[in-house]
């Protein structure tokens, strides 16, 4: 419990310098807010006017200070591009991403996993090349190289899916199937090479390790040795790498948002970064930065809870 | 884009005399992995450097009479909305992804050195107070860092190496410090520090030569995430500009008129893809090799 104390103290830490970059990168961006808001033919002082309300004339450590405030009470302001309360606008589309990463990250997981074991199983062999090479060449295409590949091939030829991908209104699988396969597969595809490759190198070195001779020469059936002895011990790390891969998600999101056209919390996080969108922007940033902060955290966590040896200890990255 | 990888640990941990240039060379050239990954990368970089001379046509030429041309022996690629020639303009679209990728990986790497061996080195508060700076910078996804500091600096060749390289500096902070930790426990260190050479000198000369496998092999996996994350940059039109002929940008352009003509995205996408799998391809060959 020290340990999650402890990791729980310094992501705050994070958490609060994370914010505070956000703010200066976002205090840089050319333009005035009260000029933004009211548009090139107010005159000067109109501008001066909302943005002494606006608090924009303040020097920045109060600024922040009163930003950070209001985001933790959740007071997030008003998009300028949306026109719409930021937070429920946030929450709305996180949402939707959580929608979009969880069914590619509850089918692609199991394969992943699967398949790397029996390449560790099959080691060196045919079914072991076949693998390693598929995953590596996946891993390298680039989510929107094969989101068009996929969009033009299935969504404008064959004409199977549509090109934009919208929240399913049912829960109706076959709903779910058809709107959120084509955008997923793209980081399916990417997610498959990290996980498989963890999954094998696990299970390889689970193979090898003293424990497992012991259960083979104690004369344990081979199919139990595989159940109970390797695949135990080469969980840990692959469980740590598909949280930790699960967070890095939200990149991958952002392309294949926007190749689909998804109302996701990728897409907005480009459209607020290229309309200069400040809150929106800032709050986008914050929830992103707060979920790779828990994935990876909860990477560390299972990697200690599962490992019996650093249970107690540092885990060292 | 983490990647907690165990076999590397493992490896760098295998006390291997360090075999001649000779027998790594001939090991390389066995390794089919590692043949073909060079083939695809020679074979782009040549397209980088001399596409003026290979191209049929100007890759910038406006032909207002012969827009979006299928694919023919005239045009082998077809055409695009301007009836520009896209066999040409792939070729040509080598050349900005060798201009910033191994810019991008050689500023990480050079950054991640030296903040890994002052790291390792040093220890104590140093140590610390580096490892939670880095810490900190890897809280952002690399992708979410980029779109926001490109948002606010404006999209150029320039901004987005250095954007990768420093988005890339703590990750290969991490790999080079526990490299350099290993090292350290070694004698030959031990006997650099009792003969009295300074921190800097043992660096450079001692710990930098013993280290290179790792590094050279980190820099390889880094240029392939490199090509990614600056083509996936363009595409979101936060990279380099129009009228480069780079491949993302041609691909996120070509996206309004995939219904028909779908050649114009179809094969920068196809050239990317292979050398992104030529440089992972690369990477994986030199592992096996160096650090076995």
């Amino acid at each position: 419990m020290r340990f999650l104390a402890a990791r729980l103290g310094a992501m705050l830490v994070t958490l609060l310098l994370v914010s505070m970059a956000v703010f200066v990168i976002a205090d840089l961006l050319p333009g005035d807010v009260g000029r933004t808001i009211l548009g090139p033919y107010a005159s000067p002082e109109q501008v001066a006017r909302l943005n002494a309300e606006l608090g924009a004339d303040q020097p920045v450590v109060t600024r922040y200070t009163r930003w950070i405030g209001d985001f933790i009470t959740g007071d997030w302001g008003k998009s300028y591009l949306f026109d719409q309360e930021v937070l429920p606008l946030v929450l709305e589309r996180l949402r939707n991403s959580v929608y979009l990463g969880g069914f590619a990250a509850l089918i692609v997981v199991p394969i992943s996993v699967a398949f790397g074991v029996l390449a560790a199983l099959h080691g060196g062999r045919f079914l072991d090349r076949l693998i390693s090479v598929v995953g590596l060449s996946l891993i390298g295409i680039p989510e929107f190289v094969a989101g068009i590949v996929l969009l033009v091939v299935f969504a404008v030829q064959l004409q199977w899916f549509d090109v934009i991908s919208e929240v399913p209104r049912t829960l109706n699988p076959v709903d779910w199937w058809r709107e959120f396969l084509l955008p997923s597969l793209p980081l399916m595809f990417v997610l498959f090479g990290y996980i498989a490759r963890m999954a094998r190198a696990g299970t390889l070195e689970a193979l090898r390790a003293n424990y497992t001779r012991t259960a083979v020469l104690k004369g344990v059936p081979r199919p139990a040795v595989i159940l109970r002895h390797v695949l135990r011990n080469a969980m840990i790390p692959t469980i740590s790498v598909i949280a930790v891969q699960v967070g890095g998600l939200v990149g991958g999101l952002v392309v294949v948002e926007t190749v689909f056209s998804y109302p996701g919390l990728g897409q907005l996080l480009l459209r607020s970064a290229t309309g200069h969108d400040l809150p929106v922007l800032t709050a986008v940033i914050l929830v992103t930065a707060l979920i790779y902060m828990v994935a990876n955290m909860l990477a560390d966590l299972s990697y200690v809870l599962l490992n019996p040896r650093i249970r107690g200890r540092r885990a060292t990255a | 884009m983490t990647i907690h990888d165990p076999v590397l640990p493992a490896l760098k941990s295998a006390e291997v005399a360090r075999p001649e240039w000779l027998e790594i060379l001939r090991a390389l050239l066995r390794s089919k992995t590692f043949l073909v990954g060079l083939s695809i990368v020679l074979f782009w970089t040549l397209c980088a450097l001399f596409w003026p001379l290979i191209v049929p046509y100007d890759p910038q030429a406006l032909n207002a009479a012969n827009t979006f041309q299928p694919p023919s022996a005239e045009h082998w690629f077809g055409t695009d909305d301007f009836g520009r020639d896209v066999f040409s303009r792939v070729l040509a679209g080598a050349a900005p992804v060798f201009a910033t990728a191994p810019a991008a990986t050689a500023l990480g790497i050079l950054g991640g050195l030296l903040l890994g061996m002052t790291a390792a080195l040093c220890g104590g508060w140093v140590d610390a107070a580096i490892m939670r700076f880095v810490d900190a910078l890897l809280a952002f996804p690399l992708l979410i860092f980029a779109i926001a500091v490109l948002a606010v600096v404006g999209g150029s060749a320039l901004n987005v190496i250095l954007v990768i390289g420093l988005a890339f500096a703590p990750n290969i902070a991490r790999t080079i410090r526990s490299a350099v930790l290993e090292e350290q426990e070694k004698e030959y260190v031990a006997a650099a520090h009792l003969l009295g050479n300074s921190l800097a000198a043992i660096a450079v000369r001692e710990i930098l030569p013993n280290i290179w496998p790792v590094v050279t092999v980190e820099a390889t996996v880094r240029l392939g995430y490199a090509i990614f994350a600056s083509a996936t940059l363009s595409f979101l039109a936060l990279g380099l500009q129009q009228p480069s002929p780079d491949w993302g940008l041609t691909i996120a352009l070509g996206r309004g008129y995939v219904q028909y003509a779908a050649w114009m995205v179809l094969f920068p996408a196809a050239a990317l893809a292979t050398l992104v799998v030529g440089v992972n391809l690369l990477a994986d060959g030199l592992r096996d090799v160096l650090e076995e």
